[in-house]
């Protein structure tokens, strides 16, 4: 007790330490492992050898640069859609919901009570040859008599829409949810019409949300494999499916180490960008 | 102070010719199975400043969101000058609010907060400018113009939120208890600044407070409410020395109240016998039970005047300007204020105490009705 209370101004630190200890351990350890591996040669036959090989990350860009596109492409437009999804929804449970928020925020996160896995194989029925929606879908002619869903970018970009909703919608509904009513009735009292209150008001107010959700969905889903394998082509795949197969298929570690850094970069230089234009600010509320 | 003779003025005038800019037409409103105003109808002059006071849940602040375009009442209609905007948004009403949490925004500039209104209504560039800057020094917040609203003090914020609303030039201020969230002294300056603002400017404004001396202080007219209606409307003044209800003597400032009888047709038969004379006008043709009040600064200790009763002294409070005796007499307990206008003039007390019919007021009977 008696260093404690000698050393008061280390207690934060000990605080700290579990957590720090935790991320050392377990992200950069094997954060440099993957970099020391990353900058291989060799062949699993023969073993690899640390060779200061940059053109792995060359090689990465050069061969997958198609994939990498597709990933930010899929990404972007799944966050975008999931943002449109989510903010009515989000919107009408925080200043509407009164006393049903809870359930239907529950609503919100029941998909969670169920694995990605199984959720993402429950769209490859839904979206099958012979499913509902496909045949009224081709009923109405949206689809020609031979049109499909499963294994076009379009299941894909569904898949991951789907996956990643309750990753913009809580944080959009949290940001929503502490906006002051009054706030918006000084807008209206201040001759702003409903929208432009909303424009002037709600929607600034409400871009902590916007950033964070977007930025929770658009990561993960850049790095996404499960959903372009299970409801893509071949021709739909990510560069998270060229990760997963050059490490448990072909044991190309190198080339597998050196597009996880160039993804990881890519988004790194995304984010900043991202929180440059939207402001700092709004990072942090 | 100028805006002492102007209430003044208004007390020797009551019924007043000027057009009314707020004007209530049999209103009602619901809220569920609550009614919290009650058909009521009432109008507020141009350029008054009005009070809506009463406890909470009076309806006072309904009535007000009502004048706002924030509730739209179940019956009645509302007219702003002669048009009537029962219907209307608010952002279609010439009117603005300084609401009670103040409700500035956040993300924006005490500049854009107050040029806020001005742009939605097509106001530009240098003109809104102008305003801004010319109501920011009114309001005595100039150079504040680039701060966020959470920079500022309490006190200034307030001052961003009637700054916001006054820039508009609105033909009605609405006032949700603006002060409420301020400390006593800085309470009492900004009641008397906002007084002389309001006297400055001219426009109407219409105060809602639970604060019966802040609605003394600033309002020229005051509307009492209780459950959803107007228990009694008039100047400070009138309320005080005339209270028509139990609930109004009882809610401003301190009065005693005696059951009795109506005995004559300027006297009144209290329990324990006495008569008690008062004035003929306060009787308004009441008959059988009702209540006599006189405030307790109107009662001598001795026999000096009129209507008598005596008891004996059950306690003595100094409160510094004055001395607070209460007695125990047969109609009932009377508190007393006697002036500490000598240093060391406590008085005997004799148990007798007087006051003057003039000084006496009638309401009807508060058998299970007592006020707070």
């Amino acid at each position: 007790m008696g260093f404690f209370h000698r050393h008061r101004g280390l207690t934060p630190y000990l605080l700290l330490a579990p957590g720090m200890l935790f991320l050392a351990v377990f992200f950069l350890v094997p954060l440099g492992f993957l970099a020391y591996q990353s900058l291989e040669t060799g062949s699993i036959d023969f073993g690899y050898h640390f060779t200061w090989a940059w053109g792995n990350y060359w090689d990465a860009i050069r061969h997958y640069r198609g994939h990498f596109v597709r990933s930010f492409e899929y990404a972007g437009i799944a966050t975008v859609l999931a943002l449109v999804f989510s903010y009515p929804v989000a919107y009408w449970i925080a200043f509407r919901g009164g006393r049903w928020k809870n359930l239907l925020l529950l609503f919100i996160v029941a998909p969670f009570f169920v694995t990605y896995l199984i959720r993402t194989l429950a769209w490859q029925t839904i979206l099958s040859d012979n499913g509902l929606v496909v045949r009224i879908l081709r009923d109405i002619h949206v689809l020609g008599s031979g049109g499909r869903l499963l294994a076009t970018a379009t299941a894909v970009v569904a898949g991951i829409t789907y996956n990643f909703l309750p990753f913009m919608a809580l944080p959009l509904y949290v940001s929503l949810e502490q906006i002051d009513h009054s706030l918006i009735e000084a807008a209206e009292d201040l001759y702003a019409s409903k929208w432009k209150a909303f424009l002037r008001v709600t929607l600034p107010l409400s871009m902590p949300g916007v950033v964070a959700g977007t930025l929770l969905t658009f990561i993960p889903a850049a790095g996404d494999f499960i959903n372009a394998q299970l409801l893509g082509s071949p021709t739909n795949h990510m560069i998270g499916n060229v990760i997963e197969s050059k490490y448990k298929e072909l044991l190309d570690y190198p080339a597998a180490a050196s597009m996880s850094f160039v993804l990881m970069a890519i988004i790194l230089v995304l984010v900043l960008a991202y929180a440059r234009a939207v402001g700092t600010e709004k990072l942090t509320g | 102070m100028a805006v002492e003779s102007r209430a003044e003025t208004e007390r020797q005038h009551p019924v007043s010719p000027v057009a009314a800019d707020v004007r209530l037409d049999r209103v009602t409103k619901n809220f569920d199975d609550v009614t919290a105003v009650d058909d009521v109808s009432l109008e507020i002059e141009r350029g008054s400043f009005f009070a809506l006071l009463g406890p909470s849940g009076c309806g006072k602040t309904t009535t007000l969101r009502m004048i706002g375009g924030f509730e739209e009442p179940n019956a009645g209609t509302i007219y702003l000058g002669e048009e009537p905007v029962t219907g209307k948004p608010p952002y279609k009403r010439d009117v603005n609010t300084v609401f009670q949490s103040y409700a500035l925004f956040p993300h924006l500039s005490i500049f854009e907060n107050v040029g806020f209104g001005l742009r939605r209504r097509g106001v530009r560039g240098a003109d809104v400018r102008g305003r801004v800057t010319e109501i920011l020094r009114l309001v005595g917040l100039s150079g504040m113009e680039k701060r966020k609203p959470r920079q500022l003090s309490g006190g200034q914020q307030q001052r961003v939120a009637l700054a916001r609303a006054l820039v508009n030039r609105p033909r009605v201020l609405l006032l949700d208890e603006p002060l409420g969230a301020l400390d006593l002294k800085l309470r009492k300056q900004m009641q008397l600044e906002m007084k002389a603002i309001q006297h400055d400017i001219g426009i109407t404004f219409v105060h809602v407070t639970h604060d019966q001396e802040e609605a003394m202080t600033m309002a020229d007219r005051i509307a009492i409410m209780n459950g959803g209606r107007i228990e009694q409307l008039g100047t400070p003044g009138e309320l005080y020395e005339h209270p028509q209800t139990a609930f109004v003597a009882g809610f401003l400032g301190i009065s005693n109240l005696l059951p009795g009888t109506v005995s004559a047709m300027d006297a009144v038969r209290l329990d324990d016998g006495t008569t008690v004379k008062v004035p003929q006008e306060a009787l308004r043709g009441r008959s059988g039970r009702v209540a006599v009040g006189v405030r307790p600064e109107k009662i001598r200790l001795g026999h000096g005047e009129e209507n008598r009763l005596s008891g004996h002294l059950l306690e003595t409070a100094y409160v510094g300007v004055a001395t607070q005796y209460v007695l125990d007499t047969r109609a009932g307990n009377i508190s007393v204020y006697v002036q500490n206008s000598e240093p060391g003039a406590q008085q005997a007390v004799t148990g007798e105490i007087s006051w003057s019919p003039d000084s006496t007021f009638v309401v009807d009977s508060m058998e299970g009705a007592e006020a707070e």
